[in-house]
């Protein structure tokens, strides 16, 4: 049995007044214990709104999830308001993209990181401040026994994550989720911590879903990539074969689109034409259809299937980029 | 790319200093940001200098300092043979017209409540060069669609369009000056990929067509690489490597610059597995009170005893335009000097702000 089996999560956003908005849109893939998941797209792709929903994070009112999400069996989207809170923090853990915004200015680190285990552990203060000032320290946070005093703004950007990297592995969650945790970090800083979050998952065995815009941090972390486009997967591929023959026009683009470091300078980037503004509704065709150079006419005449392909993975797409045209 | 001609902007030394406040009643002077001390560099005609560095490196400042939006502290800036700092009200306003700038967020650079033809008509009204009706009707929609904006964006309003478009509203509203230096401050960082790749062709096509000269600040050392012929590299106000694109990222020689391109992520997982990461200790100290000597040695790997810390190292040209600010540059690059481990130090976001603040609020949990 797969440690996270997400079957067909739809978020829809409702508002008096409006037309619905999917943001999520039938959404499938499974994490296996230990293994490291990734989730890419731009913004608006609806990765963040995935999250969530697992989680159970996403506002009470105003939207509609529908599907499941099996934790080892057991659908949390049913579960009581007042068991999804024993979950959390315990067998699910979560990294989030703005550490300042997501640590209470008023309450010291210490605290922050103790109160999980009194909560889910039943630890006394006085024990689990000694248990957070081990996990400062495995999160390689100098001079720990003062960090617990001092509050959010006293810290550093970097340091901020990894207190928040404590707080999610406190209790030794087998589900870690992380949303863009390294985007609002400079590039040394981003090696901080993405080599942290490696050894951390390395030592303990914790499943990883991570959630990024930047392919760069795929490349050298994830196990399998779900490529989202308009709120579906539209490429699922294991690590080496997703950047080896990228299928889908859309993954084949975004790699095509970004200046590396190690490639040939002087050469124009392959921009994808138009925006997300373009897009078209699922119901009427491919969403990425006004954009892709590969669109043939079945494109315009409804969602094409996600399907397996030779290689292990799937591909929504009616006309995939031909495997010898590889990535320059 | 054009020839290598005259350097059309010329910076000696430039110093922009902060100072930090403190009293109720009377502002006393407890410190200063040195956000830049004491750049120097030029920047040729038709070429495009890249400035890279990660946030608080005064890289933002300099642009701002160049354009005298905060005003230099010390300095020489020399602009086509226009020594900048010295030019006072009128004459500094026609100089601005040669100089434009392209912010980071189009979003809060650009006034909502102006439509796109008045933001664009505003800079020529402002140097005389809208009198003439029809004339700039036909300037307005060429030069929108050089940014590959349609005329009928004129009457659109800012929050009409999507992020890739206002940066391009952006863009033409420094180009409608036809000015011959564009600083771009982080041109492409608000932007997604997909959308990145269109801004940055549109940029280079720009030059080609009307021989602009950029200074594109960025923090993504791929973007810069893409697009700039020059890149400096900065640290804590000052610059520590200089050279030709090709040549930096062939062989980087400064310790900040190896360890900062080893952090890039690259998407090729054949190469990710491969590399090998110089991890720095700690984080960048903070501006208001930067490390004696080498501004860096605190969590350089290469670091030597006492010199690195008590000298400030200048910047030399170390072989053929390629300039490092390091003593020990060669015998890095040789391998005479092992990397070591670093201990990291505690940096605090308000260092030196205002003493003895911090630490001593005891919680009441």
């Amino acid at each position: 049995m797969s440690l996270l089996d997400v079957r067909d999560l739809s978020v829809v956003f409702q508002r008096r007044g409006e037309r619905p908005f999917t943001a999520v849109d039938k959404v499938s893939f499974s994490v296996e214990p230990g293994q490291t998941v990734g989730l890419v797209g731009e913004s608006g792709c609806g990765k963040s709104v995935t999250s969530l929903a697992i989680m159970g994070l996403l506002p009470q009112r105003g939207n509609k999830v529908t599907g499941e999400v099996l934790f080892e069996g057991a659908n949390l989207l049913e579960l009581r308001p007042d068991d999804m809170r024993d979950r959390r923090g315990r067998d699910i853990g979560m990294i989030f993209q703005d550490p300042l915004s997501s640590l209470n200015p008023v309450i010291p680190i210490g605290v922050q990181v103790a109160e999980v285990l009194e909560r889910h552990q039943g630890m006394d203060r006085r024990k689990a401040l000694r248990e957070a000032r081990q996990l400062l320290d495995a999160v390689g946070i100098p001079d720990p026994e003062r960090r617990l005093k001092e509050y959010p703004h006293q810290i550093s950007g970097g340091m901020r994550q990894r207190a928040l990297i404590a707080i999610a592995l406190a209790c030794k969650p087998r589900l870690l989720i992380a949303d863009e945790p390294t985007t609002a970090l400079d590039v040394t800083i981003q090696a901080q911590i993405l080599t942290l979050l490696k050894q951390l998952v390395d030592e303990t065995g914790t499943a990883l879903i991570m959630i990024t815009h930047d392919l760069g941090v795929v490349a050298g972390l994830c196990d399998t990539v779900n490529v989202l486009y308009g709120g579906k997967v539209v490429e699922r591929a294991a690590r080496h074969e997703l950047f080896a023959r990228p299928r889908h026009p859309y993954t084949h683009g975004l790699l095509n689109s970004v200046p590396r470091l190690d490639s040939v300078r002087g050469e124009r980037l392959h921009a994808i034409r138009g925006s997300v503004a373009d897009n078209i509704p699922w119901t009427e065709g491919c969403a990425f259809a006004p954009r892709c150079n590969y669109v043939v006419d079945a494109c315009l005449e409804g969602a094409p299937p996600l399907e397996p392909t030779a290689t292990g993975g799937d591909l929504r797409c009616n006309n995939p980029v031909p495997v010898e045209v590889t990535v320059p | 790319m054009t020839e290598r001609t005259e350097p059309l902007v010329e910076l000696r030394d430039v110093k922009v200093h902060f100072p930090i406040k403190s009293g109720l009643l009377v502002d006393r002077t407890v410190g200063y940001v040195y956000a830049v001390d004491g750049v120097s560099l030029s920047i040729n005609a038709g070429e495009t200098y890249g400035l890279v560095g990660e946030s608080g490196c005064g890289k933002s400042t300099l642009g701002r300092g160049l354009l005298r939006l905060v005003e230099p502290t010390d300095g020489e800036i020399v602009f086509d043979g226009i020594d900048v700092r010295s030019l006072k009200g009128e004459s500094l306003r026609r100089a601005r017209r040669r100089m434009q700038m392209i912010f980071q967020d189009p979003l809060s650079s650009l006034d909502p409540r102006q439509s796109v033809e008045s933001l664009l008509i505003e800079g020529l009204k402002a140097h005389g060069l809208a009198d003439d009706k029809a004339a700039t009707g036909k300037r307005l929609r060429e030069t929108l669609e050089a940014v590959g904006l349609p005329a009928s964006a004129l009457r659109k309003y800012p929050h009409e369009f999507s992020g890739g478009q206002r940066q391009r509203i952006g863009i033409a509203r420094a180009l409608v000056l036809n000015p011959e230096l564009i600083v771009a401050d982080e041109p492409v960082s608000a932007l997604d990929v997909s959308i990145q790749a269109q801004v940055l062709n549109l940029l280079e096509d720009l030059q080609n067509e009307r021989g602009l000269t950029y200074l594109i600040i960025a923090h993504d050392l791929a973007v810069v690489r893409h697009i700039a012929d020059t890149v400096g590299v900065m640290y804590l106000g000052g610059l520590v490597e200089e050279a030709s694109s090709d040549d930096l990222y062939r062989e980087p020689m400064h310790p900040y610059t190896r360890a900062l391109m080893s952090a890039v992520p690259v998407p090729d997982p054949l190469v990710e597995d491969r590399r090998e990461r110089i991890l720095l200790a700690g984080d960048l100290p903070s501006p208001t009170n930067p490390p004696a000597g080498c501004r860096f040695h605190t969590r350089c790997p290469w670091a030597q005893p006492t010199r690195c810390a008590d000298e400030r190292p200048a910047l030399r040209d170390v072989l053929g335009g390629h300039r490092v600010a390091c003593h020990y540059a060669e015998e890095i690059a040789a391998g005479r000097i092992r990397p070591h481990e670093v201990e990291p130090e505690l940096v605090r976001p308000d260092d030196g702000g205002a003493p003895g603040d911090t630490g001593e609020l005891i919680p009441t949990p």
